[in-house]
This record gives C-alpha cells, structure tokens and sequence, in this order.
C-alpha cells in the first residue's frame, strides 16, 4: 500500500511491526456472541474495508447486544496477519471474517488450531471445516457499467485506472469491454495500471493522464473518490469503485458498483449462532444483493438506464452471461464460440484482454 | 498532441509541489543537525487539520494555516523529546510518523465523504495570457508559487545571511557552535518547527490541491521520498526540487505512457521507473564525494549535551 523508497523501507519494514493495530470492542453483560473481523485498510478509506466495516456494523444492528464485534484494520498481509487472527481466535471470538486474498494461508493455519472457530475468508480459494470462503461476481455490475459507458461516450475511448494485474481486475476490464463494444462496436478502452489499491494522488494523476489522451469517461479498479473528483472537475464522467462516491462528484458519477456485505454477514452470523453454519464456497452476484448499486446520477438519460436495467435483469434471471460468446481476445483468437460462456475456471485465472482493450497485458 | 503535452506538464506540478514541500523543510531541519523521521506523520497530520478548517471555516487561507500549523504542533513533540530530553532521533522521527498516521485517522473520522471543490488557480493577470507559457508557467493554484519561492528563500537563507551560516555550523560541530556562544538548542528548534510547517504544507497541497478530499493514509508514502529526496540531492535546495520535479515527471509520463497503449514496457516497471531514475540521476550528480563531505552537517542525528 505504501511507495517505498529503498532508503525508507527498512525504516518501514520497522514500523509495519506497530502499524496501528487498533482495537475496538464492545463487551456487554451475558455472553454475547462474539465476532471478529480483519481488515487490510482503514475503515475510513471510503472504499473496500469502509464496506466491510458497514457489513460489520450491520450485524450489530440485526443482533443488538446478543453479539460483540472486533474488528483490527490496517493489518499488513503476512506474518501479522496471523498473529492478529490467532489473537482474536484465542480471545473467545466465535466468527472471524478475514476480508483480504492475503490473509488466506494464515486464516487456514489459525483455523486448524482452533476447530471450534468458525472463519470466513473473502476472496480466497483454500477451504476447510471450518473456513468458508465468500466473494462478490463484481464482474456482472462491471457490464452493468460498461453498458452505460459505451452508450454515454462521445469519443469512443473509455478509461480504466487498474491497480494490479491479478485475475479479479482483468476479469472487471473485460466484462467492462465486452459490454461496452455489445452498444458501441467502435469503442475502445484504454488501461493504466497504478500497481496500488490505494494512493489518492497517483490515481489522480492516472485519471488525469487518460483525460489528456482523450478519455470521456473514467472508471476505476482502485479504492479512492479521486479519478472521479478529477473526472467532475474536467467535465467528463465516471463510475464509483465499492461504495456511492457521488458526494465527491455530483456531476460525474454516472453510477456506482456497491460491495455490499451486508445480508451475507448477517445471515452467517445467524446461521452460526443457531448451529447450521457449515463450510461453504459462495461467489454471488447482483442477485444475492452482494453487487449493488446506487441511483443513477441525473446526467443519465432515460434510455440508458433502461439499457442498464435491462442488463442488471438479464443477469438477474440468468439469461444473460457477462461473458457469452462469441468472445475474442487481443488477437482475435476465439476463447468462447457462440453458445457457450467462459466458465467460472477460466474466469478465476483470467490472464488476458478481450478484443477492443487497448496495451499489453503486464504479467 | 500539444495540448496533451501542455496538460501532463501541469500534472508534473501537481505531483512534484507537496514532495519540493516536505523536502525542503526537512532540508533545513536535517543542515541544523537534526534527523526528523516522522515527516509523513506530520504531512498526514497537516492534511486532515486543513481539511477540517476548510471544512469548518469555508476558508482556503485558514485551511492551510491550520495545516502548517498541526505541523509545526507535531515537530514541537518531537523536538521536546529529541532536543531537551536527549532521546533518539531516529527512534522518535518513527514514533511520530505511527502517532501521526493514527492521529490524523481519528481527526479525520467525521471527514470522511466529506467533498471540497480544492483550492482555485491563480491567474496571474496579462501573462498567463501568453500562449502555452503562460499556462504552464503563471497560472496555477497559490500553493505552487510559494514552493518555488520557499526554495529560494532557503537557498538564499542557508548561503547568505548571517542566520543561514550559524544554523549550518550547528548542524556541523554543535560543540564547536556551542562554545561559540551559539544558542544549539533553540537552533535546532526553529529548524525542526520550519520543517514541521513546511511537512504541515505539504499536507495541506494533498488535501486541499492534489486530491481535494480527507481519506486516511492519504499521503500514501510521499513523507518517506521526501526524505529520501533530501539525501539523494546531497543536501541542496536547488537539486532537491530538480529531484522532486524529476520524480513527479516520470511517475505522470509512465501513466501517459501507458495510456497510449504504445510502449510495450511492463507496468510494475513503469511504477519503479520513478524511484529508480530519480535515485540514479541525483546520486550521478552528486557524486564528488569532497562537496557531498561539505554539504552534509556533520552532526546529523547525534544527540547535543550541553557542556556549559
């Protein structure tokens, strides 16, 4: 998360050791059900952890003082991130969601040592009896704004600041691509990568950066309002990345993907209080309510929006895969024939661009 | 294609002024002889402290005020602790960068969603008028002027005045300015304030200017290149925004490049192009070791016991 200088990262690599483990727990009279939770950014980034908190808080709501949440942020991934989840798993916690990719060797080793802790690991793919592992099809709200993006541009050109080239962003470019060119054949989109998930400056400068090579929309893989407080401030439009930023750009803010954790943390909670968790692998989309969005914002004609329903419905009944064939890569090679989608494997190691994404593939 | 040039530059900047900012002001604080290692806590603490005076006041001039001034707030800690308490500077620089990080998440906590529309450009009246020129160079937000002239102040500062010269001898032998008469301690304590102003500024650029918005974290590791900034332009003001501007150019044209979609380079090495050739190109020019020896205070980081 942080750019290092070769100086700076000893004196780092010293400081991560007491990074800003806060503590925040609730303890109430009878034994409440407690829950813990590990985040890998500051609840107040606005973006990733922000909704995980919200999800978190939302359990508070359904269950009152019958539970007690914990949550620690700002957890680097690693070595830390064990000591953090064995400490909530020694300390009486009943649930424990770890919500970041890195976390998942350490949940499966803490979780060994403790059969009776339940944990829920986002994003992640290694199981076990006691870890469930969950993530949202954020790909199918990413067509969603694709088909909003192609209809909105004026210039043809769309951009799309990235942060790292793993199989989960290069899934949201190109179900973004495939969507777009379905309205708008001609359209192409131009990628940058940041290599962050987080430096409000640099996105900035990315956004900026595209703008000036003729970009009339921006949309973004990285957790900050700041491309689209760029975007408002040229005049040109964009999407919200995790949560409605439409306060940081009122005039820019076409709509928004909304992580939204909320029912799925509930019930979880729910089933492990009543007995019937059990070990799981969900990967919902628009319909479980995991992918959401916000009101369109006003500049959205009437007929987009209804194209954009139109889409969200599709997908909701299932009549619509964001990756049907036929789908070319790059190259034009066929990697879906008409008739056939890109299946669920090939989407969790997606390693290339569709046609109309403009650059090379960094890998 | 003009135009995109024209634009990138005016991104360059942006992206350099909060780095010549923090640079410079760590500058003078390290010439006094000390080593203030917590300047991304005070730029996160300048950050969120003007962003809340805007927020609360409306007004652009407090907001920075209220940055510079969270700063100079911040560098008295540390100066309390390193100068009259004699505790490690190094140690401490740290300790203020973790409080600095945490505390400015907790002020910040109400912030956050919280939009500002950032601070205005100045058009300086008939020559920004002048085609291309004028927009590069004389049209701008406030805070972009004021770095440029901080430099030279403090390059006239440190090589010209009678001050300038008693703050380099104490950052050099502070027993020799000690038995000199010099006043060490308060000294270094203007010093660490000025540096802790200018982090302060920097801070409030970030918030106010570069990403008109409060996020935590939002610094994102620009205290630690300013830093490194300082020691890599040997000590001097004149390189060290060379420095700044050279790494904000090539982290903005690696973007641009890459939006081309033309250059076939590798985005992660696109990212460490920055760092790579700004270390590279300061370290070639500074590389006589007889001017890095004068231009280094020779008592960097040692702890002063006054021997009255």
């Amino acid at each position: 998360m942080f750019r290092k200088t070769v100086l700076a990262k000893k004196l780092l690599a010293a400081a991560t050791g007491l990074l800003l483990t806060t503590f925040s727990g609730i303890l109430s009279a009878d034994d409440p059900f407690k829950i813990g939770f590990v985040y890998v950014g500051p609840v107040g980034d606005h973006g990733w952890t922000y909704r995980h908190d919200i999800g978190r808080q939302a359990i508070e709501a359904e269950f009152g003082d019958k539970v007690a949440t914990t949550f620690v942020e700002s957890v680097p991934e690693g070595a830390d991130a064990e000591r953090v989840i064995r400490k909530l798993a020694s300390s009486g916690h009943d649930l424990i969601f770890t919500t970041s990719f890195g976390y998942m060797n350490p949940t499966v080793k803490v979780a060994k040592a403790f059969p009776k802790v339940k944990f829920e690991h986002a994003t992640g793919y290694k199981r076990g009896d006691n870890v469930s592992t969950y993530s949202a099809r954020f790909y199918e709200g990413r067509a969603v704004l694709g088909t909003i993006a192609g209809m909105m541009t004026k210039t043809g050109t769309v951009g799309y600041i990235a942060s790292f080239p793993i199989p989960e962003v290069v899934r949201g470019i190109n179900a973004f691509t495939i969507a777009m060119r379905k309205v708008n054949p001609e359209a192409t989109v131009k990628v940058v990568w940041v290599n962050s998930w987080y430096d409000p400056g640099k996105e900035a400068d990315a956004a900026k950066a595209l703008i000036d090579q003729g970009v009339d929309i921006v949309t973004q893989h990285t957790d900050s309002p700041a491309p689209l407080q760029v975007a408002q401030e040229r005049g040109v439009m964009g999407f919200g990345q995790a949560s409605d930023m439409s306060a940081f750009a009122p005039d820019a803010q076409l709509t928004a993907i909304i992580d939204n954790w909320d029912k799925y943390y509930v019930e979880r909670t729910l089933a492990a209080m009543d007995g019937s968790w059990k070990s799981e692998d969900v990967w919902a989309g628009i319909d479980s309510g995991m992918v959401d969005f916000p009101e369109y914002g006003a500049m959205v004609p009437d007929d987009v929006k209804a194209a954009a329903d139109v889409i969200k419905e599709s997908i909701v009944d299932g009549s619509l895969h964001p990756f049907q064939g036929p789908i070319m890569d790059q190259n034009g090679k066929v990697v879906a024939e008409e008739g056939t989608n890109i299946d669920d494997g090939t989407l969790l190691g997606m390693d290339f661009y569709v046609e109309g994404v403009q650059g090379t593939l960094p890998k | 294609m003009n135009e995109t040039i024209l634009l990138a530059i005016l991104t360059i900047i942006t992206a350099a002024t909060p780095l010549v900012f923090a640079a410079i002001g760590e500058l003078v604080v390290e010439k006094s002889g000390v080593l203030n290692l917590g300047v991304e806590g005070m730029m996160l603490v300048g950050a969120v402290s003007s962003f809340t005076a805007v927020h609360v006041t409306g007004s652009a001039t407090l907001g920075v005020l209220a940055g510079m001034f969270a700063g100079v707030m911040l560098a008295l800690i540390f100066a309390f602790l390193t100068l009259n308490l004699q505790s490690s500077q190094v140690a401490t620089g740290l300790a203020l960068t973790i409080f600095g990080v945490g505390v400015s998440a907790l002020i910040g906590q109400p912030l956050i969603g919280v939009a500002y529309e950032g601070l205005p450009n100045v058009q300086i009246p008939v020559l920004s008028q002048i085609p291309v020129l004028g927009r590069i160079l004389f049209s701008h937000d406030i805070l972009v002027y004021c770095s440029i002239a901080l430099v030279i102040a403090v390059s006239w500062f440190l090589r010209r005045t009678r001050a300038g010269l008693i703050l380099r001898a104490v950052g050099d032998s502070h027993d020799a300015a000690h038995a000199l008469g010099y006043p060490v301690i308060r000294v270094r304590y203007l010093a660490t304030m000025f540096g802790g102003g200018c982090a302060g500024l920097a801070g409030a650029y970030l918030s106010m200017a570069y990403a008109p918005m409060w996020v935590e974290n939002m610094s994102a590791g620009r205290g630690w290149i300013a830093l490194a900034l300082v020691v890599f332009a040997s000590w001097q003001p004149s390189r060290v925004l060379f420095g700044a501007y050279l790494f904000g150019g090539i982290s903005i044209l690696q973007l641009h490049a890459q939006a081309s979609g033309t250059i076939n380079i590798p985005s992660q090495l696109m990212s460490m192009l920055p760092y790579l050739a700004t270390i590279i190109v300061l370290v070639l020019i500074s590389r006589d070791h007889g001017k890095i020896r004068r231009n280094a205070p020779a008592s960097i980081g040692k702890a002063f016991h006054p021997t009255t």
